[in-house]
Parts: C-alpha cells; sequence; structure tokens
C-alpha cells in the first residue's frame, strides 16, 4: 500500500473535535485540585502511622462494625431507592397530571435540604411518640435508633439521584419500540420486563451507583435518627468525627482511607461493568 | 382478503382521514402512497390495530378486526426507523415474537433458534445472528426489522415508510429484493410512501391518498397514465398546468417547427440541462409567467437558452374544477 500514509501510533484516537491537549490537560489539572490532592494527603497521612497502627485502628471490631451499618445501610437504601425511584421516574415520563410540575420539584427537595433538617424531621416522626413512631412502635417496629432508621434516611437523601437518572433514559425511549413488541404479541409484562427494563437498566445502574456512594458519605442527617451507639448505630462518617473530636487525626485517615479504598473498588466495578456492557451493544 | 369500510379518525380537531374504503385481495402488494399530512401512514396503523378509527371497520377474511388488539391481529409491521430491540442480538430480536409466545403455542427453544436462522438466510445476514443492531449498517437493520415481522408469520405484512432513513444506493437495492421477496412468499403486504417512484416500481396497486382522502387506487400504469385528480397528476409524476386548464406531462410536449403551423404556444427558453435520457428545457409560455418543463430527446439538439420556441402537446387531461386543488 505505497500511497497509504502510516499514521503514528497513538494512545488516542485522532479525532476531528479540536482542543483535546487542552481540555484534557484541563479536566486533569481540575480533577486533582478538587479530588486527588485532597485524598492523596489521606494516603500520605495514613501512610506515615506505620502498618500495625493503621490496622489496630482501621480495623478494629468498632470500625468493622461502623463500615458493615454504613455499606449495608447505603446498599440496601439505594436498592429501595432503585425500585421506587423508577416508579417515581415512570409516572413522571408516562402520564400527565395535574401538579405534576410540583411532585418534580419535590423529588429534587433532598438534594437542597440542609440534611440536618431531614434527620430532626425523620427522627420526629419516627421517634416511639412520633406521628408515625407511635403506629409502628405497637407492632414492635423501632426504626429511630436502628438501622432501618438510617436506612430511611438514607433512602430519603439517595431517591433524586435514581429519579434523575432514570428520567431522561425513559423519555428517550421510543415509543415505536414498545408497538413493535406490542405488534409482536407481547404483552405489557413481557414488553416491560424484556424490552423497557433493559433499555432503562444502565441509568437504573447509574442512579443505584450514585444512591449509594451518596449513603456511604451522609453524615448529617443520619446522626438525628441513629442515635449513635457505638458498636450498634454508630455509622462509618460518624466514627471519623468522634476520632477528630479526640484529636486522633492519625485514627480518623485510618478509618477514611478504608471507606475510600472500598467505596473505589465498589464505584470502579459499577463503572466497568457499565463499559462492558456498552460496548458489547456497539453504541 | 383485507377490507377497510368507511374509516373515519380524528386527532382532536385535525381529522386525519375521512370516510375511507379500501379493498385488498390476497398476495397483493399495495402502495399507500401521498405526501405529509394525507392519512397514509394513520390508516396503515388502523389497519395494524396500533391505532383505533372513530368510525368504520376493519375486516381480515370477513372478521371484523376492529376490537382486536394489535398482537392479535396477527400482523407484521416494519417501522420507519427499524424499532429494534437494541440490548437483544439479531438472532434474539428475530426470536422474539415466537418467544413471547404463550407456552402451549410457544415452540422449543432450538426450533425458535432454527427458525431464526433460517430468517437470517431469508434476508441475507446468514452469520450476524450474534451482533447488535448498534453493529449493522441501515439497510441491514431494515432487515432484521423485517425478518423479526415476519417471524410470526403473519397473514398481513405492514411497512412504514420502509426505505425513508436510507440512503439512495441502499434503498434502490433494497426495493428490487423486497419485490422479489413478495414475489416468492405471496404475502399480502401494505406499504406506505411519499415517493412515487418507489410506489411505481413496487406496488401491484398504488392508493393515492391526500388531506385523508383515497384520490384513486389504479396500477402503476393507471395512476400515471389516468390520473383521476389534477392532485393525483401533479403528486405522481411531473406535470405542467397550462393558463387554459390542461395539465401536460413534460414528456407529452413536443418542439415543433413553426412551419408546421401546429405550434399551440411560444417558449421563451431559460434553462437547459441533461435529466437522465433526455433534455430537460425550461422556459416559460409566451404572453404569461407560466413556466413549462419539457424533456426533450437527448439523441436531437435540444433549443439554445434564450430562443423561443413553438410547442405543441401530444397528450394532454384536464379536470372538473371541483378536482383542482
Amino acid at each position: 500500500m505505497p500511497s497509504m500514509t502510516t499514521r503514528k501510533a497513538s494512545w488516542r484516537a485522532p479525532s476531528v473535535l479540536p482542543g483535546f491537549g487542552l481540555t484534557f490537560g484541563f479536566s486533569l489539572a481540575w480533577l486533582s485540585l478538587i479530588v486527588l490532592i485532597p485524598l492523596s494527603t489521606l494516603f500520605l497521612k495514613s501512610a506515615g502511622m506505620g502498618w500495625h497502627a493503621f490496622v489496630d485502628v482501621g480495623f478494629s471490631s468498632r470500625a468493622l462494625t461502623a463500615y458493615r451499618l454504613s455499606f449495608g445501610t447505603a446498599i440496601a437504601a439505594a436498592f429501595v431507592n432503585a425500585v421506587f425511584g423508577l416508579l417515581v421516574a415512570w409516572v413522571l415520563v408516562r402520564y400527565e397530571f395535574p401538579g405534576k410540575r410540583v411532585v418534580s420539584a419535590l423529588v429534587d427537595l433532598p438534594f437542597a435540604l440542609p440534611t440536618a433538617v431531614a434527620g430532626i424531621a425523620l427522627t420526629a416522626l419516627y421517634a416511639p411518640s412520633g406521628w408515625v413512631g407511635q403506629y409502628l412502635d405497637p407492632l414492635g417496629i423501632k426504626v429511630a435508633f436502628t438501622p432501618i432508621g438510617i436506612t430511611v434516611a438514607l433512602i430519603f437523601i439517595g431517591l433524586p439521584f435514581v429519579v434523575r437518572s432514570v428520567e431522561p433514559v425513559l423519555a428517550d425511549l421510543g415509543k415505536d419500540v414498545e408497538e413493535a413488541a406490542a405488534t409482536l404479541g407481547a404483552n405489557r409484562a413481557q414488553t416491560f420486563a424484556r424490552v423497557i427494563f433493559p433499555a432503562i437498566l444502565p441509568a437504573l445502574f447509574t442512579g443505584f451507583a450514585l444512591a449509594f456512594a451518596r449513603g456511604v458519605g451522609e453524615y448529617g442527617s443520619v446522626i438525628f435518627i441513629s442515635g449513635n451507639m457505638p458498636g450498634r448505630t454508630e455509622i462509618a462518617p460518624l466514627l471519623i468525627v468522634t476520632q477528630l473530636e479526640q484529636y486522633n487525626y492519625d485514627g480518623a485517615t485510618a478509618i477514611a482511607m478504608v471507606m475510600m479504598l472500598v467505596s473505589f473498588a465498589v464505584l470502579f466495578t459499577l463503572n466497568a461493568l457499565q463499559s462492558i456492557r456498552r460496548r458489547r451493544l456497539g453504541a | 382478503m383485507i377490507r377497510v369500510q368507511n374509516i373515519t379518525k380524528r386527532f382532536g380537531n385535525y381529522p386525519a382521514l375521512h370516510g375511507i374504503d379500501l379493498e385488498i385481495q390476497p398476495g397483493e402488494f399495495i402502495a399507500l402512497l401521498g405526501p405529509s399530512g394525507s392519512g397514509k401512514t394513520t390508516l396503515l396503523r388502523i389497519i395494524a390495530g396500533l391505532e383505533f378509527q372513530d368510525e368504520g371497520h376493519v375486516y381480515f377474511d370477513g372478521q371484523d378486526v376492529s376490537d382486536i388488539p394489535v398482537g392479535k391481529r396477527n400482523v407484521g409491521f416494519v417501522f420507519q426507523q427499524y424499532a429494534l430491540f437494541r440490548h437483544m442480538t439479531v438472532a434474539d430480536n428475530i426470536a422474539f415474537g415466537l418467544s413471547v409466545r404463550k407456552a402451549r403455542l410457544r415452540p422449543a427453544k432450538a426450533e425458535i433458534k432454527e427458525r431464526a436462522q433460517e430468517l437470517l438466510r431469508v434476508v441475507q445476514l446468514e452469520g450476524l445472528g450474534d451482533r447488535y443492531p448498534g453493529q449493522l449498517s441501515g439497510g441491514q437493520r431494515q432487515r432484521v426489522a423485517l425478518a423479526r415481522a415476519l417471524a410470526i408469520e403473519p397473514s398481513l405484512l405492514l411497512l412504514d415508510e420502509p426505505f425513508g432513513a436510507l440512503d439512495a444506493k441502499v434503498r434502490k437495492d433494497l426495493r428490487r429484493w423486497l419485490r422479489d421477496l413478495h414475489k416468492q412468499m405471496g404475502l399480502t403486504s401494505i406499504f406506505v410512501t411519499h415517493d412515487q417512484e418507489e410506489a411505481l416500481e413496487l406496488a401491484d396497486r398504488v392508493v393515492v391518498m391526500d388531506h385523508g382522502r383515497i384520490d384513486q387506487i389504479g396500477t402503476p400504469e393507471q395512476v400515471y397514465m389516468e390520473p383521476a385528480t389534477a392532485f393525483v397528476s401533479h403528486f405522481v409524476g411531473e406535470t405542467n398546468r397550462l393558463p387554459d386548464g390542461r395539465h401536460i406531462r413534460p414528456h407529452d410536449i413536443e418542439i415543433v417547427t413553426a412551419a408546421s403551423g401546429r405550434g399551440e404556444g411560444q417558449l421563451l427558453v431559460d434553462n437547459v440541462f441533461r435529466k437522465g435520457g433526455a433534455w430537460r428545457v425550461e422556459g416559460r409560455l409566451h404572453g404569461s409567467e407560466t413556466i413549462v418543463e419539457i424533456d426533450v430527446d437527448a439523441h436531437e439538439p435540444p433549443p439554445g437558452i434564450g430562443q423561443t420556441v413553438a410547442i405543441a402537446a401530444r397528450r394532454a387531461r384536464t379536470f372538473a374544477l371541483a378536482e383542482e386543488a
């Protein structure tokens, strides 16, 4: 092929869109400033404390319980949000009803509300003497000051993530795809399970991951409803703050390190799964 | 036999169809031809059961299907934008209609698989069954959509602008291929198009629609040579409309010598260009601003631009005033 010009092998694909160097450089600088540098100080700080000290604090039984609680409640809340967030998104996209805009605005409220306010409100509702708690208490269901309460708070703050991730994808999903399924003889349940749900699954995944990530790091709303009993309802972020209040900066960093690594691993896995799926679809 | 009786449909205040009557014989290939807004797609969707008429009936072999939902009418429908299931492989797309059947009507898994392979052969996409729709070209996707519609062994095939989203070359190939396929299978088929060339080439009979009404039903030859209305004359093929009310095709006008005495008018030539096997001569009729287009045999020298030539009609049609749209 004498007439073909050979292109220098490059780690980036040639593109007609200009400005890759500039925007990529800027993105990296920005990410470094906002994310990487603060996080690397975490690394440096915990590296300086020595392996044994790190394990002693980072993997103490109190810390392990806190991790389990934090990640467990965050996952539970993200699951609940995935189900009901999908439902809310479905209703907002598919139906016209009076007050739709109000409902849509309500969905975003957990974003804007100071989390402490949410925590106090939820505690007041679900405490054994509260509006809702007084009916649950005789049934033996305790919400406030238990992991259930924590989950409720995390559901509250995580809802918008799922709704806002799924909504545009659902709205984009062509009517013709559903009609095609109908002409081929599929009933509504089959159409949902085999055509609609797989199409919105990636967005649901993203919403789930975001809600989970938010839940793991949540502090403000949880500390009011959890009761903060060490070994029972003490979440990991609270444990960090507790360490800080005792001027045990190394301890706080160690716990933060562990949390960060686990969170990163989970989010990285979710992202990898997504990109495998995208590549498979050739889109 | 498909019979459409007195179908009327309104979208809000907008009347989409007025009293449509149509009969389609088994094995026929029918084109619904018309401009956008003519109601052709609405009629197709009503026959499919994707839309419901306000008045009138649709009969399949004498049975009134007006209240039968789309999934039970056993029609294959090919959508303009393919409407493939993007998260499924090509083979799974094709097998979808069989795999959603009730357990007692559903073929065994191996049989469904085999049927999908067979249809892939029919649409000439053998070996692409494991691909995803996103990895195929437009023409290939359209054939997958067709195979998917054929998989349920429909008694009627409906195609909504099946070649609308394809480029000219692919469209032409696919058109020829679809005509052959129809010949082989003999499946009663209706397709919607706004492209008169497509309709004339493929269809056994063409239904020309305008403003929610049928203007003419006829063979391509009838529709082209004996248009029933001025609209059909102008929409199917090209037509000059002269100030005296006559409608003449460009190839039905000849340039004559002044000496012959046959000249019916004088044409001031504005432009001459080659159009396939003929010269296209554009000019204005002397004494008016009416633009007239003429096709002149390419073997003969065309008139020069700026020249005035005498013209005569070989064949012209007039329509009753009520039909002049």
